[in-house]
């Protein structure tokens, strides 16, 4: 981490040792003020996810040809959004975020990643933000956005959950946490930690971060092993992390990042993309419930994918990888009620190799103009810095 | 103090002449970490040694072999068939409860095989060979997605994985990649030929899935640079159909499956045989390609070495590989007498899963300890931890494994999970923790710092100070 959360953090113990109640640090660490208004979230969806079974282009005359067992449309108990496309049952509950102008799709976009079809190397170029994993880039786009504008914290954004958000990685400060991960150390126990960690930098300043993080957190007592197990089991991980995430934007966080599994569906994808987008609409759902009030006005909520699914159904009432797929994005400061993109048609020689989706327009297009309605960065940063050999292209204006 | 250290000079084929073994740092790099009541490797020899040695670890806390496990789902598809047949009847009833007990007793037994695992780790006088159990285990990562097989893991990893460590890479290769579990977990057992029997049959609905096919050349043999195309992988996946299994017969080759017709994968051509044979073929193959030898050694470099390895290491241990056809005991030796694995700078960082079995060794924790634990106690003591410091037990998020780069684990986070699991798990496990002084000894060797030293004293209690010695980098790092 930065030297910010390695400073706190020896301050801190040094302070710990002798009074507790008189240290300013143990209340909610005292970052600085947002650099902004607009709260950014972006959801990497890992595994796929089918938009075609998303946001059914019913419309279009060659989807039932593609399709048996994941037959879609209205007839089929979908929910009609604009008379060609329609929305998979289990986003059932966001119809009414649909119907305020709260949420909306990009259809048929991509990453330049093409061909291998790789979830791995497929979510890297997603979150590096990169034409290729060729160029050495370390960093995530999102991160690289944080440097580029003045004012950033160590708790503007925040990285959330127990796996990693390489799309938030990088230079700039970033906090990562997870719901449940409060330290529960006595003052003295925490010192010596500090002590013996510092010949490891890498752990010593992780432990900084946890340490910081864990005094603005609530606060957990030392305590019993099997009730505090227990109770990490108790609920739901996306709801926590959505709970976690707006305690966070409702402060001075401007921008969180989290993933959601659970895409990858080779077999029996009814039932499997049931189950995850039904995480994904409660998701979006807990957001909006805990954004009270004006900062769910100021909110913009993305969800990207590393590609879409083959556009025929494969021998096992599932899809297999593919290349053109969907963005979601949702938030009262997103102009919804709308299905952006140009759709390529699903006819077979309209199709990207025969077989998926073909994307008509690049996926980090759609960030990058959201990131330019939030912070205000100039297009060529976003350009060069941020998504590197990126045309933007025209605004599709999805910030209000 | 001062560990046993051996340095000996041989000449390796010119190419250099020193290698460096140390009985400390085999342990704690390529083993299961120090014990107060184990021995401690005494020479390469001895370590290559215990891959084919007798299991004894297998024998004494024993983990049923998937072979096994299958009774369970032949017994739970029996009682399906009654739930269905006599609906409504008390039957159905009867065999519902005990259908439910099943899934239960199953799911019981996951975590009680969690807890077997670490006193493997606790135990085993061949820490490598247990090592290398859970390196292959996570190369091939599998689990079942529905049913009983979901708990079924632990077992695939017994008898799919764990026998093959010592031998041939095609046959551990065929073992896994034919495997129930795999073929389930990778969708392969309902895959069938578009033009194959079964398909004219069924319908338009029936056709291939190619996600093992992808996968065994991503990850389990080329690598995801490797010089395969989108049309390897379809025919790779045309080759595959047939490959099946059913819990009474465990493998079943299915010939009305498979797609009828030839298929070329990397330039060579399979003919139709309706039988595993050219399904060992085209594995056989793929095992002994350039691109995997390299794929491996790189992939088993950074496991035990370092995130960014040497590459003479990497090139010294692709060499053997290539010249041995993959014969795994050839590869570990190769790995094994190259200076570059015995630096002393300690590159990587333990997995939550080498974590907890090292420090259940270095508190040498009683195996009745762990025995007697329910299904509860398991969860709050080992899996729900190792869930916090980023590592679900057997429930990784893709077929890729987890993370091997150290950054994935020193999340804020997940090193968090660890501490809280140092400061308290230990007692629970040994509720007569041993003295702090004398723990920084055992558990770290040579490698105590006057920092860890002075920690495990200037500790409020003993239980904290015995959460210190295991934070601390020393212990933390290998």
């Amino acid at each position: 981490m930065t030297d910010l959360s390695r400073r706190f953090f020896l301050t801190r113990s040094a302070v710990l040792g002798c009074s507790l109640a008189a240290s300013p640090l143990l209340t909610p660490v005292t970052f600085a003020a947002a650099p902004w208004d607009t709260r950014l979230i972006v959801i990497i969806l890992r595994g796929a996810m089918d938009g075609l079974d998303a946001v059914q282009p019913y419309g279009d005359p060659h989807y039932k040809g593609l399709r048996s067992s994941l037959a879609g449309g209205p007839l089929n108990g979908a929910l009609d959004l604009d008379g060609f496309f329609s929305l998979h049952p289990a986003l059932g509950p966001l119809l009414p975020m649909w119907q305020a102008g709260e949420l909306g799709f990009a259809h048929a976009v991509s990453t330049p990643y093409r061909d291998k079809r790789s979830h791995f190397d497929g979510q890297d170029v997603l979150e590096a933000g990169t034409d290729t994993l060729q160029g050495g880039v370390r960093d995530g786009w999102l991160n690289r956005m944080l440097q580029e504008v003045p004012g950033v914290a160590a708790d503007t954004a925040y990285a959330i959950g127990l796996g990693e958000m390489p799309v938030l990685k990088g230079k700039a400060a970033v906090a990562n946490w997870a719901p449940d991960s409060s330290l529960a150390l006595s003052p003295q126990a925490e010192r010596l930690l500090a002590m013996i960690s510092e010949s490891d930098p890498a752990m010593h300043a992780a432990l900084a971060e946890a340490a910081l993080l864990s005094a603005a957190d609530a606060p957990m007592m030392a305590g019993d092993m099997a009730r505090d197990m227990q109770a990490v089991r108790k609920g739901n991980e996306h709801q926590k992390i959505a709970e976690f995430a707006a305690k966070r934007l409702r402060q001075d966080a401007r921008v969180a990042s989290f993933s959601l599994n659970g895409w990858d569906t080779h077999r029996a994808q009814q039932r499997g993309i049931t189950a995850a987008l039904g995480d994904l609409a409660e998701t979006l759902v807990h957001l909006k419930q805990e954004l009270t009030g004006p900062v769910w006005n100021k909110t913009a909520v993305v969800a990207m994918t590393e590609f879409g699914r083959t556009a025929r159904e494969n021998g096992t009432k599932g899809t297999d990888h593919g290349t053109g797929g969907l963005v979601v994005m949702a938030g009262g400061a997103i102009r919804g009620g709308k299905i952006y993109g140009d759709w390529p048609g699903l006819e077979s020689s309209d199709l990207y190799e025969g077989r998926d989706l073909m994307p008509t327009r690049d996926v980090r297009a759609y960030a990058a103009w959201i990131m330019q309605a939030v912070t205000g960065l100039d297009i060529s940063t976003l350009e060069r810095v941020v998504f590197p050999g990126l045309d933007m292209g025209s605004n599709p204006g999805i910030v209000l | 103090m001062g560990a046993p250290l051996a340095i000996l000079n041989v000449v390796m084929g010119g190419e250099f002449t020193v290698r460096a073994f140390e009985s400390e740092l085999a342990e704690i790099r390529f083993g299961c970490g120090l014990s107060p009541v184990i021995a401690p490797a005494t020479s390469v020899e001895t370590m290559l040694a215990g891959i084919t040695a007798p299991d004894t670890m297998a024998a004494r806390f024993e983990i049923e072999p998937f072979d096994s496990f299958r009774a369970r789902m032949v017994e739970s598809d029996r009682l399906r068939r009654i739930q269905r047949d006599k609906r409504g009847k008390p039957e159905a009833k009867v065999a519902r409860k005990d259908r439910n007990l099943l899934k239960k007793a199953a799911r019981i037994d996951m975590v009680r095989w969690l807890g077997l695992s670490m006193l493997r780790r606790t135990y085993t006088e061949t820490g490598f060979f247990e090592r290398l159990v859970y390196f292959w285990g996570d190369h091939f990562s599998a689990t079942g997605k529905a049913g009983l097989i979901r708990r079924a893991t632990s077992p695939y990893i017994e008898d799919g994985i764990r026998p093959f460590v010592g031998g041939r890479y095609a046959d551990l290769l065929i073992s896994a990649v034919t495997h129930p579990v795999m073929l389930q977990y990778l969708d392969q057992d309902r895959s069938m030929g578009p033009d194959s029997a079964r398909a004219l049959k069924r319908g338009k609905a029936a056709g291939l899935n190619e996600n093992l096919a992808r996968e065994v050349m991503e990850l389990h043999t080329l690598g995801v640079d490797g010089p395969y195309t989108q049309d390897d992988v379809r025919e790779l996946a045309e080759l595959f159909t047939g490959l099946s299994f059913q819990p009474k017969q465990g493998r079943k080759f299915r010939k009305d499956y498979v797609e009828p017709g030839a298929e070329t994968v990397m330039g060579k051509t399979y003919a139709d045989a309706y039988s595993m044979k050219p399904v060992r073929a085209v594995l056989e193959d793929l095992a002994v390609h350039p691109a995997t030898a390299r794929h491996l050694s790189w992939k088993l470099a950074v496991h035990f070495v370092s995130d960014t390895p040497d590459p003479a290491l990497i090139d010294h241990v692709s060499a053997r590989y290539l010249e041995t056809d993959g014969d795994l005991m050839q590869v570990y030796a190769a790995l094994l007498e190259h200076p570059a694995a015995w630096t002393q700078e300690r590159a990587n960082i333990k997995r939550p899963v080498d974590f907890v079995g090292s420090s259940m060794r270095a508190l040498a924790v009683d195996p009745a300890a762990v025995i007697q634990l329910d299904e509860r106690e398991t969860r709050n003591l080992l899996l729900t931890p190792m869930v916090l410091m980023g590592q679900t037990w057997q429930k990784f998020s893709g077929p890729d494994g987890w993370p091997e780069e150290d950054e994935a684990w020193l999340s804020p986070q997940g090193l968090s999970g660890r501490v809280r699991w140092a400061m308290s798990g230990p007692q629970v496990l040994r509720p007569d923790l041993p003295d702090p002084r004398e723990f920084v000894e055992t558990a770290l060797g040579s490698r105590a710092s006057d920092e860890v030293t002075f920690a495990a004293t200037a500790a409020e209690s003993k239980s904290e100070a015995i959460g210190l010695v295991l934070m601390s980098p020393a212990f933390q790092r290998c």
